[in-house]
């Protein structure tokens, strides 16, 4: 590698970065830094997504095919698609928080490896502007995210090679990320500081890294074969020239249901940092919680083929996907007991960072129903590949993971600026979110039980009204962006401050000034070796679970 | 409660069609009223908590410290597995009765589409092995070829080749299926039946109609501009109607030739 690692601990270089706002548009070194990059970086790609999301919806007003022509159709919905996971969800869940936070929790002063860090950073723009320019040059992608070939072979090659290059890029980033927070995980742990006293982000990133690190180079060598098929003519997924179009689908899942994990497991971690501080209690089961994680990790590689049942998948391996996905069932459902168990008996403020971990759990939770229906073969059969999977996958990644990133950003918010946000446009912005969203995707579970197909421009006319109930639903989403953004930047000029601890958190980024300092603590790292010591036993005497060293 | 006026009321899936259709239903129903229950019991649950342990004004100091307590999490860890152990097991009887587990070489037949590898895979919706034994009805065969924007239907008995696949009511039917270019889907949602079609590997499913109309052929795999397009009919009839329909269209292909 050419680029040389820094040791963590030294700031000489950190000296040399720019200051002030500068430093958000710079090479900077700094994780925090880095981390709002990723956060706003993303958000920039998810409003863009979003403008996507509602061409797609502005479409589907009407059965038949009218507001866009039928390829650009596709390639808004191949963009909608890969925005939303590899620029938004992705970068968001892992690199926003994680850069962030994760140091705070090992109660270290930067990542293990800063400079990989803000390369995995910048590789993201550019990547993300590549695949939306090509939409102006010579038309973006079609075969939607998936890239199923032979259809990717036949499209227009320049979008889809275009789209192979950025998810290449995207990836890389991805891998870097995920090796530099294994390391600081492991690595960088602050003496005295055991692993079983970690805040429970810090597991989630670790089950979610090594996820990444595992399944993230299978999908890149795909796509470089995939690459050679369409600009060398090589055969190996081409069955016009001998090749096996199914290999491609064991290959591309291998990665991609691992990649559902590498979205929703962070958000789990988030979820399981914001409860207990809104809720005044420790976090419940924290053992069990770290095992369901490992548990997801293990069981999240095996589960590939459940997209595949209707590929003619033999009937053994149908029956063992089946079993494998079935039982993710379980240590997810722990986790979701253990949250509602952190709720039962707690102190809880009412307030948006709450109200939208709570809405995550309901939402997650109708998601993990319809996904454990879809993964029963014969339930499948039927319905695979209509917008009942459209509506199961909106539930968890938006649902789910969406509705986290903005629980954290309600609950963080303090830490990154100083400034309190506005609670009452935060409960707007809930409301508006929460009725929006179901509104437009529970509906879709109908729509793909009677019979409309996923990735249509156009539909059979008896779904009009539905189609259409579900449109206003994404307007109402739409809308729900207005109070967050106003909040955001009105808020970061006009708004209360915050003080260091607005929450009276215990975790170690709390233990320090908001914003904190370059260095993150003036002093030593504090020993945090009860994250989620809340709770009557200790609230009247102050007496600190934190040992201050 | 709730579940089930929505099971009764909701028309939550199409008109049932095939033999295989009343058996997804049946799995549909448990499946549904399972999640329906666990739905409604978790977010009771979490907003019961919000309002029953909200802070109220003027309240203090924090939540109790339970950090955790094993045999409530050995439970709600058995609840679960239980649960899905049942559906799983559930859904395995399912697929067999839908002919899932039945070996493709008692059923694939020499059909001249079939590669030489022999090579065929797919095969759920052979419900009809029972269906052949009760009526002792031959099992039509068809194969199918899928291109970009639509599905051929070809007959080899009669040498017919149609847009709409007929097919009497009550007997069992066999599709061969292949792509001619990219990955197709053939899906008739009133047989709650779907297989893909593929280029280079035929692949085989298998339905008896248990009900005459006719009914959506839908692509249900991305495969280009006019995906949304790609449909064709399935046009169920009684047995005299298809006799007439088949005869009518081989003859017309004697008079041709
Ligand atoms: C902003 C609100 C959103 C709306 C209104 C929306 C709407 C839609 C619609 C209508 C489709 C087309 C479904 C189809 O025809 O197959 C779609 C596809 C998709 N959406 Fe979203 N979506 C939203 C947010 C998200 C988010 C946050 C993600 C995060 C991962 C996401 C991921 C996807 C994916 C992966 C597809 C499939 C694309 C493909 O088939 O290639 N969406 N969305
Ligand atoms: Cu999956
Ligand atoms: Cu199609």
């Amino acid at each position: 590698m050419s680029i040389s690692l820094p040791p963590a601990t030294e700031n000489n270089s950190n000296s040399l970065q720019p200051t002030g706002w500068l430093r958000f548009i710079s090479f900077s070194l700094d994780h925090k830094v880095i981390g709002l990059q990723y956060l706003v970086c993303g958000f920039i790609f998810y409003l863009i997504g979003g403008v996507l999301a509602g061409a797609i919806r502005i479409e589907l007003l009407s059965p038949i095919s009218d507001f866009l022509a039928r390829d650009v159709y596709n390639q808004v919905l191949t963009l909608h698609g890969t925005i939303m996971i590899f620029l938004w969800i992705v970068p968001v869940v892992n690199g926003a928080f994680g850069n962030y936070l994760i140091p705070f929790y090992v109660g270290a002063r930067d990542m293990a490896f800063p400079r990989l860090n803000a390369v995995a950073f910048w590789m993201i723009p550019p990547a993300g502007l590549m695949l939306i320019t090509s939409y102006f040059i010579n038309g973006a992608a079609q075969s939607g995210w998936t890239a199923y070939p032979p259809l990717s072979i036949t499209t227009p090659a320049a979008g889809q090679i275009v789209w192979i290059v950025s998810v290449l890029l995207l990836g890389g980033s991805s891998i870097f990320g995920g090796i530099n927070f294994i390391a600081t995980i492991l690595k960088l742990r602050r003496p005295g500081l055991k692993l079983m006293q970690l805040p429970m982000y810090c597991w989630a990133m670790l089950g979610t890294s090594i996820l990444v690190v595992l399944s993230t180079p299978v999908l890149a060598g795909t796509l470089i074969l995939l690459s050679f098929d369409i600009v060398a003519h090589t055969g190996f997924f081409n069955p016009a020239l001998g090749g096996n179009v199914i290999v491609y689908q064991h290959l591309f899942w291998f990665y991609s249901h691992p990649a559902v994990y590498i979205m929703v497991l962070p958000a789990f971690g988030l979820v399981s940092e914001i409860l207990p501080v809104h809720c005044r209690k420790p976090l419940f089961g924290y053992i069990t919680m770290v095992y369901s994680i490992m548990a997801i990790v293990v069981l999240g590689l095996v589960v590939w083929a459940h997209h595949m049942f209707t590929s003619g998948t033999p009937p053994w391996m149908r029956l063992f996907f089946t079993i494998a996905t079935s039982f993710i069932a379980v240590p997810t459902g722990i986790k979701f007991f253990n949250w509602v168990a952190t709720l039962w008996g707690g102190r809880i403020t009412l307030n948006s960072a709450i109200l939208f971990s709570c809405g995550f759990i309901v939402n997650f939770v109708l998601g993990g129903i319809t996904g454990v229906a879809l993964a029963q073969v014969p339930f499948d059969i039927h319905v695979h590949d209509t917008y009942f999977v459209v509506a199961h996958f909106h539930y968890i990644v938006y649902g789910g993971s969406v509705f986290v990133i903005f629980s954290s950003i309600y609950h963080w918010y303090p830490k990154f600026t100083g400034k309190m946000l506005d609670e009452k446009l935060g409960i707007i912005h809930f409301v508006l979110t929460f009725i929006g969203f179901n509104l437009c995707f529970a509906p879709q579970h109908w729509l793909g039980l009677n019979g409309m197909p996923r990735r249509v421009a156009e539909y059979d006319p008896q779904f009009t009204l539905i189609n259409q109930i579900s449109s206003v639903g994404a307007l109402l989403m739409a809308i729900s962006t207005l109070p967050f953004l106003w909040n955001i930047l009105y808020s970061f000029i006009k708004g209360e401050k915050a003080g260091n601890n607005p929450w009276q958190a215990l975790t170690p980024e709390w233990l320090t000034t908001s914003p904190p300092p370059v260095e993150n603590w003036s002093g030593e790292a504090p020993l945090v070796t009860k994250p989620y010591g809340y709770g009557e036993k200790n609230s009247d005497e102050g007496s600190s679970p934190i040992t201050q060293a | 409660m709730g579940g089930i006026w929505a099971l009764d009321n909701l028309n939550l899936l199409p008109v049932v069609a095939s033999s295989n259709a009343p058996i997804y239903d049946e799995l549909f129903n448990v499946l549904f009223v399972i999640g329906i229950i666990l739905f409604v019991g978790m977010t009771g649950l979490v907003i019961y908590s919000l309002i029953r342990f909200r802070k109220k004004p003027g309240q203090v100091g924090d939540g109790i410290a339970l950090e955790d307590n094993l045999p409530l999490e050995i439970f709600w860890t058995a609840v679960p597995a239980i649960v899905v152990l049942f559906v799983g097991l559930y859904s395995y009887d399912i697929y067999e009765r839908m002919g899932g587990m039945q070996s493709l070489s008692t059923n694939s037949h020499d059909h001249q589409s079939m590669n030489s590898e022999g090579r065929v895979w797919g095969g759920i919706g052979l419900t009809s092995q029972d269906d052949i034994e009760k009526n002792s009805l031959p099992m039509i065969n068809v194969d199918v070829t899928a291109l970009q924007f639509a599905f051929l239907f070809n007959y080899p008995e009669g040498e017919i080749v149609s847009g709409e696949l007929h097919v009497p009511r009550g007997q069992p039917v066999s599709l061969t299926m292949e792509s001619k270019d990219v990955i197709h889907a053939f899906w008739v949602p009133e047989f709650r039946l779907k297989q893909d079609v593929i280029p280079g590997q035929p692949t085989v499913i298998n339905f008896t109609p248990t009900k005459t109309g006719k009914y959506p052929i839908i692509c249900a795999e991305l495969c280009g501009p006019y995906h949304g397009g790609m449909r064709s009919t399935v046009v169920v009839e009684e047995p005299e109607e298809y006799q007439a329909w088949f005869k009518q269209n081989s003859k017309q292909k004697e008079m041709e030739l």
